[in-house]
């Protein structure tokens, strides 16, 4: 495949795993995290741990939108689909995550809510035109990446007139979590986990640019280098991430520099200062409660606003006791060490959210890396 | 005297709740349209059953349900379908289909001409097989309960002694050959989908594969162990089931599965991994070693093997793994799908 096969290139990728080897000091241990749930897939779906330094560790964060998502917004959207009047569209991979009850979206359907899985966002808004008499609501969700197509669907809807279209709005930001992580006691004070660098966003960098970063590297001193989803992307970051741990530098470094500029996507930006506003705070699974982490609509959209239109409220949940998800997305933890992984949370009946999404830490180590853990275990 | 009856009208018409109520305008529909289409001494009886010469050897039965949306695809339709999917699964146990059932369940409002399309097609691919539908059944449904047409067929057939194929057998060792490239069907039925739509050449593999599994056999006797075609799930799904039943494990090679290019990008596109996409025209044998390589030239001889490939091996894992190095050079599990292939969102 044009394009694609260029970056997943087995002997220059052998070459950057020699370099890799020969550069980091085989004396300490380096260990990044990967942010996003796309390196967290690409990771496991090529096996490139296999290829690193056995001193050169991953850690996979919090950078999936449907693994953050807290029971309560999923709680929020199972009351909301199970009024008759309402349609409500979500993305597939939304359908299987658990509420609090241990109901998920796609069980709510087969008790007869109406629930449409969507691709795009114009698949609602092609569902809101055929059913005028429907209170179509998108389940609208993702980083920084997905919320400009969120605010074109807004805009979309109000020159299409569209009065019985609505959006659910869970929109997040990631520099926030960054931030949230950075400074989480686990991470600062006990030293359990020492994060010595972070592969930046992909997607999500190539709309806000690589500038936001920059007051993080800064204050918490720690490199952080932006990089493509594609294996080779990921090697050459990890790369520069040595390197600069190496020369006790501290910057933000574009790797992914095909797609991302400093200042980002300046279009997509207005579209959604537009439309978008922040919210003082946000919930993140695992996270908790993160300020300024999420978005919501302005006054001015309060039509679309579905929040407002059904009343919706909110209520916070705890998670399973037993669930170690939020450390898991922290860092702190790793799949393998919740006492629910691969017992009674598997893909198939998923009890924490890391499981849901195949770019969830736990479902990309059970699908792919199983194995791994495995031959360790037995060795 | 003989009542009036109007003509079916194939061009405009469509299905009535009368056409599987029992009278007249269901056996209008049988003789009319399916005869037609089918024809053969066993229907042209019109008994309720056919019965039917079996040779020697023991015989093989298997039955599937057809209920795909789009009904027609790029390289066939829900008849097609019906009928290779179902000569597949006799096929696979190494037997010889001879005859098939269908049943159909219909949707009021269905068009006449749809529902002759399909049945021609089926007609034409049994006759190209060499297989003959001899029974069958109709039942129409009120608007809503059906989505159009689902389709039932069972198939018979029989197996040459000494040959028993089955998961059981798979011994280390073993080699996992592959008839030709994966996630042809699943991408091609993607592609039609209402809200996924995208402009494609890909075009789905159906075909009847009984001609191959001869040739197969012939070349390898008992040496084949047991041979699936991977459907729903694809590649990984049938490899681990393969892996459960006979408590082994399995290592393939990424570089050595056949992949379209076409394929691929559609599995980029969508989010989906090309091994969990389904196939219709494509088997997967587990053969001993010392006779991969004669197996492995009798399908490249077919027509319908003429990609077939050697993709890895069986080995020894109490966990049943099946486990790939991939063609980046990292190492990977092939798991079973879970739920439904979602594409993922970011």
């Amino acid at each position: 495949m044009k394009y694609a096969d260029e970056f997943r290139d087995k002997t220059i990728a052998r070459g950057l795993a020699r370099v890799i080897g020969a550069e980091a000091d085989s004396q300490r241990e380096y260990r990044f995290m990967e942010f996003c749930g796309g390196h967290t897939h690409a990771i496991s779906r090529y096996g490139l741990e296999d290829m690193l330094p056995a001193n050169v560790r991953m850690i996979h964060g919090p950078g999936c939108p449907v693994c953050v998502l807290p029971a309560s917004r999923i709680d929020m959207a199972i009351r909301l689909a199970e009024q008759p009047e309402v349609t409500l569209c979500v993305y597939g991979d939304l359908m299987r995550v658990p509420g609090s009850q241990g109901k998920s979206l796609l069980s709510a359907k087969a008790f007869g809510a109406d629930i449409r899985m969507v691709y795009s966002t114009l698949d609602a808004i092609r569902i809101a035109e055929q059913a005028p008499n429907r209170e179509v609501v998108f389940f609208a969700i993702g980083f920084e990446t997905t919320t400009p197509p969120t605010a074109v669907m807004i805009r979309l809807a109000e020159k299409k007139w569209l009065k019985s279209f609505s959006v659910f709005c869970n929109h997040m930001l990631t520099p926030s979590a960054m931030h949230s992580i950075l400074e989480s006691p686990d991470i600062r004070n006990i030293g359990r986990v020492e994060i010595d660098g972070f592969l930046g966003p992909a997607h999500v960098s190539t709309i806000i640019g690589t500038e936001p970063y920059e007051v993080l590297a800064e204050q918490f001193g720690k490199p952080i280098v932006i990089a493509g989803f594609e294996p080779l992307d990921m090697m050459q970051a990890i790369l520069m991430l040595v390197r600069q741990v190496n020369e006790g530098r501290h910057e933000v470094e574009n790797q992914y520099s095909r797609a991302v500029t400093r200042k980002g996507n300046r279009r997509a930006q207005e579209e959604v200062s537009d439309i978008f506003e922040l919210r003082d705070q946000f919930e993140w699974r695992g996270l908790g409660l993160v300020p300024h982490s999420g978005l919501k609509l302005k006054q001015a959209y309060a039509q679309f606003d579905a929040e407002m239109r059904f009343t919706m409220h909110e209520v916070r949940v705890a998670d399973n006791p037993a669930c170690e998800c939020g450390a898991i997305l922290r860092g702190v933890k790793r799949p393998v060490d919740c006492k629910l992984f691969g017992t009674v949370c598997t893909p198939e009946i998923p009890i924490g959210s890391c499981m849901v999404s195949s770019e969830g830490a736990c479902a990309a180590q059970w699908t792919y890396g199983r194995f791994r853990d495995y031959r360790l275990r037995r060795a | 005297m003989r009542a009036y009856q109007r003509k079916l009208d194939i061009k405009n018409g469509r299905v009535d709740l009368s056409h599987g109520a029992g009278g007249r305008a269901m056996a209008q529909l049988i003789s009319g349209l399916f005869h037609e289409a089918f024809g053969n001494e066993w229907l042209a009886r019109g008994n309720d059953q056919a019965a039917f010469d079996v040779g020697a050897g023991r015989m093989v039965m298997t039955t599937d349900g057809y209920v795909i949306s789009p009904l027609f695809f790029p390289g066939g339709n829900i008849g097609s379908l019906a009928v290779h999917g179902t000569i597949n699964d006799v096929a696979m146990g190494g037997a010889r289909p001879l005859y098939l059932s269908a049943s159909f369940i219909i949707e009021e409002g269905f068009r006449f001409s749809d529902l002759k399309t399909i049945a021609d097609s089926m007609g034409e691919a049994a006759r190209a097989a060499g297989v003959y539908i001899i029974t069958g059944d109709t039942k129409v449904v009120e608007r809503g309960k059906a989505d159009g047409l689902f389709i039932s067929t069972t198939g018979v057939g029989v197996l040459a002694d000494g040959l028993d194929l089955s998961a059981e057998k798979a011994r280390v060792g073993d080699r996992v050959l592959v008839s030709g490239s994966l996630g042809d069907h699943g991408t091609a039925i993607m592609s039609r989908r209402q809200n996924l739509a995208f402009e494609t050449e890909i075009v789905s593999d159906s075909a009847a594969l009984h001609d191959l599994v001869a040739l197969m056999v012939a070349a390898g006797g008992s040496s084949i162990r047991v041979m699936r075609d991977p459907t729903r799930g694809g590649l990984a799904a049938m490899l681990n089931e393969i892996a459960h039943q006979s408590g082994l494990g399995f290592h393939l090679q990424e570089e050595a599965i056949p992949v379209k290019p076409a394929v691929a990008a559609a599995c980029e596109l969508l989010g989906l991994d090309p091994l969990h996409v389904a196939n219709e025209g494509k088997l997967v044998a587990i053969v001993a070693p010392d006779m991969a390589d004669a197996v492995l030239a009798a399908m490249k001889a077919h027509p319908l093997g003429c990609d077939a490939a050697d993709i890895g091996e069986a080995v020894a894992d109490n966990h049943q793994f099946v486990q790939m190095s991939t063609s980046f050079g990292g190492g990977r599990i092939v798991d079973w799908l879970s739920g439904e292939q979602l594409p993922r969102i970011c």
